[in-house]
């Protein structure tokens, strides 16, 4: 090291961290695919009621299970054809899309902050408080998530915020796990050390010494943590217990599609695809950041 | 190797404890009154009330009750059934079995077709078997398999033909279950066709419970494989000239299996979770249909034991997945 070295402000290095990182994301062309549908699914989210051409709840009784624009019956005005009472498939399905993203955001919301604020307690402080956190966290994951998730909602009754509130606590302990495993790394550091010696107390240390050097495996798993929680709520929705008819919940239109299946392919064919689009496009951008934040794991 | 088990059995005592603490704490966190629940719509006289609560032990302090329903666990009483009245371990018993046969086929084609396809993707890094059967694999591991199941049902049942929808076999068909396993009893009845029927019930639904499984070990196998190629030991045996055959079939796969092995054992909670959507759409009589079933019955009793059955079946398997893990890899044992 030569003692030209050039001082970067604040902003240059923070500038250079994310040229690096969209450097290693763009290598991956799945990666930048699934950025590119979610970006996308975004924008239907937000402008949904621009984009819709009609509006989801709209049951027009002259067009019952009108088939897709370019099969034989089927009508311009719906494109992807109608549901058992007249509504417009693609309106529902644009609407849909504020839903997903909106579970999403929630679930991960909660799981992270409950998660992070748990991990970091039993990291930092060990001993007997690390033991009975992590004993609660192991005994929530020995249930198969999804029929835990079913057993709270039935618990605190089925409906949206129900299902998203039971999907959270289900995932929290991943959260909890990767940030206690991070900060356990951290506290050996000597950056550590010093910040204590300078006298920080312990919750600047947490949460402002440590915590931002535990991000990368938390960003990652937050990832596939929204893409599960898309899947998990369609599935809720879909058994009946989580968004309640008529919201045009992706899973919830599945479960009032599924006496048609043999008559109308298309009641059951989109909102799926909706879905599986959605959560592939998560998983292939989660892939990415895995790549980009974690230069330890091979790109394979 | 004794200490070793030993170690592992001890652990799990906190954790099956743990277990009956949030199956037991269940019913006693939900909002309404547990004896007017039971009572039904016609409701109770406050007479009965007292009565049926004293009978059922809901006047005794918590921990009180939490040791009695612990007594009864251990006694083999899990029960009854407020539907059906009928004791919640016969009906596990009685549904078991089909989830059981429904899972085994779904982890059996999972492993048969993902093992050897993760091999060859990484045998073959970068060609378009691997791109292709990677691609597919995250597919998989994106469906939401509720709807893959309406999917093949619209296809194989709709327009094909080729499988019935729903059920584990044609009515036309009747015998005693001699084990409960659809494909042996159908086999030991010795009825024309029974066998075949059995089968063709079968397949969509474990096609479509093996979906995720597949994907998931198909990745991981692929991946392991890559990590035990770049090994020294490899690249020795390569050197010494030993066939390509050899050196992927004896050294690199044996130790590739390690973790794969520990992958297929993960999957039952995959499986448990996925055998509740796939049971459900494909009305098999499983303890899937079961638990939603009883969910939406507000059958508390068998909710509740049917929760703690399930999780600690999933804790027996990870048990004997960890002491797999023991066996093939001596390195663990000894840490």
């Amino acid at each position: 090291m030569s003692d030209t070295t050039v001082k970067l402000s604040d902003a240059a290095i923070r500038r250079r961290m994310l040229a690096e990182f969209w450097f290693y994301f763009s290598q991956n062309r799945g990666a930048v695919a699934g950025l590119v549908v979610f970006a996308l699914l975004v924008v239907v989210a937000i402008f949904a009621p621009l984009l819709a051409p009609h509006g989801a709840a709209t049951q027009y009784r002259d067009a019952l299970l009108l088939p897709p624009v370019w099969q034989e019956g089927g009508n311009s005005r719906f494109l992807l054809g109608t549901d058992a009472v007249g509504r417009d498939m693609l309106s529902r399905l644009i609407y849909g899309a504020q839903y997903s993203l909106f579970i999403g955001i929630v679930v991960v919301s909660i799981a992270l902050v409950g998660g992070i604020i748990i991990g970091l307690v039993a990291g930092f402080f060990r001993g007997w408080v690390d033991a009975i956190i992590m004993r609660v966290m192991d005994l929530i994951l020995a249930f198969p998530s999804l029929l835990l998730a079913l057993v709270l909602v039935a618990v605190l009754g089925p409906g949206l915020t129900n299902a998203m509130i039971a999907i959270a606590i289900v995932y929290q302990p991943h959260f909890a796990r990767l940030t206690r495993a991070a900060v356990m790394g951290e506290m050996e550091r000597e950056y550590v050390t010093a910040a204590r010696v300078a006298g920080a107390g312990n919750m600047r240390l947490m949460f402002k010494t440590i915590l931002p050097n535990c991000l990368a495996p938390l960003i990652v798993q937050a990832t596939l943590s929204f893409s599960s929680a898309v899947l998990d709520s369609a599935a809720l929705g879909f058994l009946g217990m989580g968004a309640q008819p008529p919201t045009p919940e992706w899973g919830t239109m599945l479960a009032e599609a599924r006496e048609f299946i043999l008559r109308a392919w298309w009641v059951v064919t989109f909102p799926g695809l909706a879905i599986l689009t959605s959560v592939l496009a998560i998983n292939l951008m989660g892939d990415g950041l895995r790549d980009a934040l974690d230069p330890k794991l091979k790109r394979s | 190797m004794v200490r070793f088990i030993l170690s592992k059995l001890l652990f799990l005592i906190p954790t099956f404890l743990g277990i009956t603490i949030i199956a037991f704490g269940f019913v006693r966190i939900l909002p309404g009154d547990p004896v007017l629940l039971m009572a039904g719509e016609r409701g109770v006289t406050p007479e009965r009330h007292a009565e049926l609560s004293a009978q059922l032990g809901f006047d005794r302090p918590l921990v009180m009750q939490y040791l009695e329903f612990l007594n009864r666990l251990f006694h083999g009483d899990l029960g009854n059934s407020l539907v059906t009245k009928k004791p919640v371990l016969t009906e596990f018993l009685a549904l078991f079995p089909a989830t059981v046969e429904l899972a085994l086929f779904a982890i059996i084609i999972a492993t048969v077709i993902g093992v050897p396809v993760g091999v060859l993707a990484a045998i073959k890094r970068g060609s378009w078997f691997d791109q292709v059967s990677m691609t597919a694999a995250l597919v998989g591991f994106s469906m939401p398999i509720f709807w893959w199941g309406l999917l093949l049902i619209i296809f194989f049942s709709g327009i094909l033909g080729w499988t019935p929808v729903s059920g584990r076999i044609d009515l036309l068909y009747y015998f005693p279950d001699a084990t409960g396993f659809m494909l042996i009893d159908s086999l030991m009845s010795g009825q024309e066709g029974a066998f075949t029927s059995a089968v063709s019930h079968l397949i969509l639904p474990s096609v479509v419970l093996a979906t995720i499984p597949l994907a998931v070990i198909a990745r991981q196998t692929r991946s392991a494989m890559l990590e035990v190629m770049g090994e020294d030991y490899v690249r020795t045996a390569r050197a010494k000239g030993m066939p390509q055959r050899r050196v992927i079939g004896v050294h690199a796969l044996r130790n590739a299996m390690i973790p794969v092995v520990t992958t297929i054992g993960l999957q039952i909670g995959v499986l448990m979770a996925g055998a509740i959507l796939t049971e459900t759409i494909f009305s098999w009589p499983g303890i899937g249909k079961w638990m939603i079933d009883s969910i939406s019955r507000r059958d508390y009793p068998v909710v509740q034991s049917g929760l703690l059955l399930i999780a600690g079946m999933v804790m027996v398997v990870n048990l004997l997945v960890d002491l797999t893990y023991g066996l093939i890899n001596p390195r663990i044992r000894a840490s």
